[in-house]
């Protein structure tokens, strides 16, 4: 797989909302920010199971996962779509998560495979500068 | 590339067909070698145009006939595309929001795309992308447009078959006789049915669409405009999809008939033509950007820019610099 940051091809990244919750407003703010930093933004919608994101993530064969979830079932959800993801062959794809996420949790999430937990209050331009200096791993 | 792309994404490796289309859509070396292996294998699926204007209820149309066609146990293939930003490059490919319900059903393979520059509703890459799925075993791909205005009709010379989409309030009868979008739709879908004035916006849409077919029948050889039949469909109460889908599967199975007559396919031609315009352009235009005669090219540009060459002028010479070499 060619090096999407030195390619200079698009950096396509997935937005989804796993689980209950009906606040999809930071994860819209997101997705359009991330358009205007330049990427691809595939965009889901609410309510999301597990199974559901791997597999548009998988379709759609995108280099980044943004996981937005504030319901407080990260500790579940983004485990399960981390190891859905690494069963799909997905290991390479970087996962990352915002919303209301307490800092006792993270480390947990990112030993499941979570890269980064982006808090309340991150810019724009941190949230694409991580995804352009990490994508180039792949 | 991983080796063998095509061949397991035929076997029905998905994680490899996404990744092969991938390579096409970034026009790579390797998606250009696996187009050439799977070329041959592709032509038998019956490619369904869905355009209409942002809003009309192209992407929720869609999912109400991937249902339908779920129900009969057949597989289907969806490619959207959506927009890329002129400023950022960037874009938001929102379409599967309404196809939710298909996420996590492996005989849907839904694929976005941004346009990535390319007007007429297209990415340049679509036909190439339908090619794969097509060889892939997918025997009904759906491409969905951009959000189109009156006059992004490419997508008519790449599909089997056109659906333009309609919603029951987007005009008069002097809406229906312009010419554009409406020309080139093999069915015209009033959707959005369960909203008032549906009936009326269909029978408005049939009296001016045939008013132009019958006036025709004294024309000759001129070109004909389509004569489309106009359905009504509602993806909320799912009426009209049914009878929706039979309709394309009859165009399917007419457009196979006269294939195996003999007949040359007219929709496979114009395909063909489409798609071999865009190469021979990509060929040109890499060829005049390579290290040799990008000097060349630039110089020419700057005289064109200052008027002292006329760009008819400079476009054989720049051509002349190609043939030489």
């Amino acid at each position: 797989m060619s090096d999407p940051a030195a390619s200079g091809r698009p950096i396509k990244v997935l937005i989804a909302k796993p689980g209950l919750d009906g606040h999809d407003r930071g994860a819209k703010v997101l997705a359009r920010g991330l358009r205007d930093e330049g990427f691809e933004v595939i965009y889901t919608g609410l309510r999301q199971t597990p199974e559901m994101v791997v597999s548009a993530a998988l379709q759609e064969d995108v280099d980044v996962v943004g996981l937005s979830i504030l319901s407080g079932a990260h500790m579940t959800l983004l485990p399960k779509i981390c190891a859905g993801l690494r069963e799909q062959g997905m290991d390479d794809v970087l996962v990352t998560a915002g919303g209301i996420i307490p800092d006792d949790d993270i480390p947990a999430l990112e030993q499941a495979g979570v890269s980064r937990v982006f808090g309340p209050g991150t810019t724009i331009r941190e949230v694409g500068e991580f995804i352009r200096a990490n994508v180039a791993r792949r | 590339m991983s080796d063998g792309l095509p061949e397991r994404a035929r076997s029905g490796d998905r994680r490899a067909l996404a990744r092969l289309l991938t390579e096409v859509e970034n026009r790579t070396t390797d998606g250009e070698q696996a187009l050439r292996a799977l070329y041959p294998q592709a032509g038998r699926a019956h490619l369904v145009g869905v355009t209409g204007a942002p809003g009309a209820g192209k992407s929720t149309l869609v999912a109400a006939l991937v249902s339908e066609v779920r129900a009969a146990g057949r597989t289907v293939a969806v490619i959207a595309i959506d927009p890329s930003s002129p400023i950022t490059g960037g874009a938001i490919l929102g379409d599967r929001v309404r196809m939710q319900v298909h996420a996590g059903d492996s005989d849907v393979f839904i694929r976005s795309m941004a346009s990535r520059g390319h007007s007429g509703g297209l990415a340049a890459s679509t036909v190439a992308a339908a090619a794969v799925l097509d060889a892939s075993g997918f025997g009904l791909i759906f491409i969905e447009t951009v959000g189109t205005g009156q006059s992004e009709v490419e997508v008519a010379s790449i599909a089997d078959t056109t659906l333009v989409v309609q919603a029951p309030d987007m005009g008069d009868e002097v809406q229906a006789i312009k010419a554009g979008l409406l020309e080139v739709a093999d069915i015209v879908v009033v959707n959005k049915s369960d909203r008032p004035g549906a009936d009326r916006a269909a029978s408005q849409l049939r009296a001016m669409l045939t008013v132009g077919a019958q006036h025709d029948r004294t024309a000759g050889d001129r070109p004909r405009p389509k004569r489309p039949q106009v359905m009504l469909a509602s993806s909320i109460t799912g009426a009209g999809v049914p009878e929706l889908l039979d309709a394309l599967d009859r165009r399917d199975a007419a457009r196979r008939a006269t294939a195996d007559q003999g007949h040359s396919d007219a929709a496979a031609l114009k395909r063909a033509e489409a798609q071999l315009a865009g190469i021979l352009a990509q060929r040109v235009s890499a060829g005049l950007r390579a290290p040799g005669r990008s000097a060349a090219r630039e110089a020419t540009l700057r005289r064109v820019a200052a008027h002292e060459l006329d760009p008819f002028s400079a476009a054989d010479e720049l051509l002349e610099l190609l043939r030489d070499g």
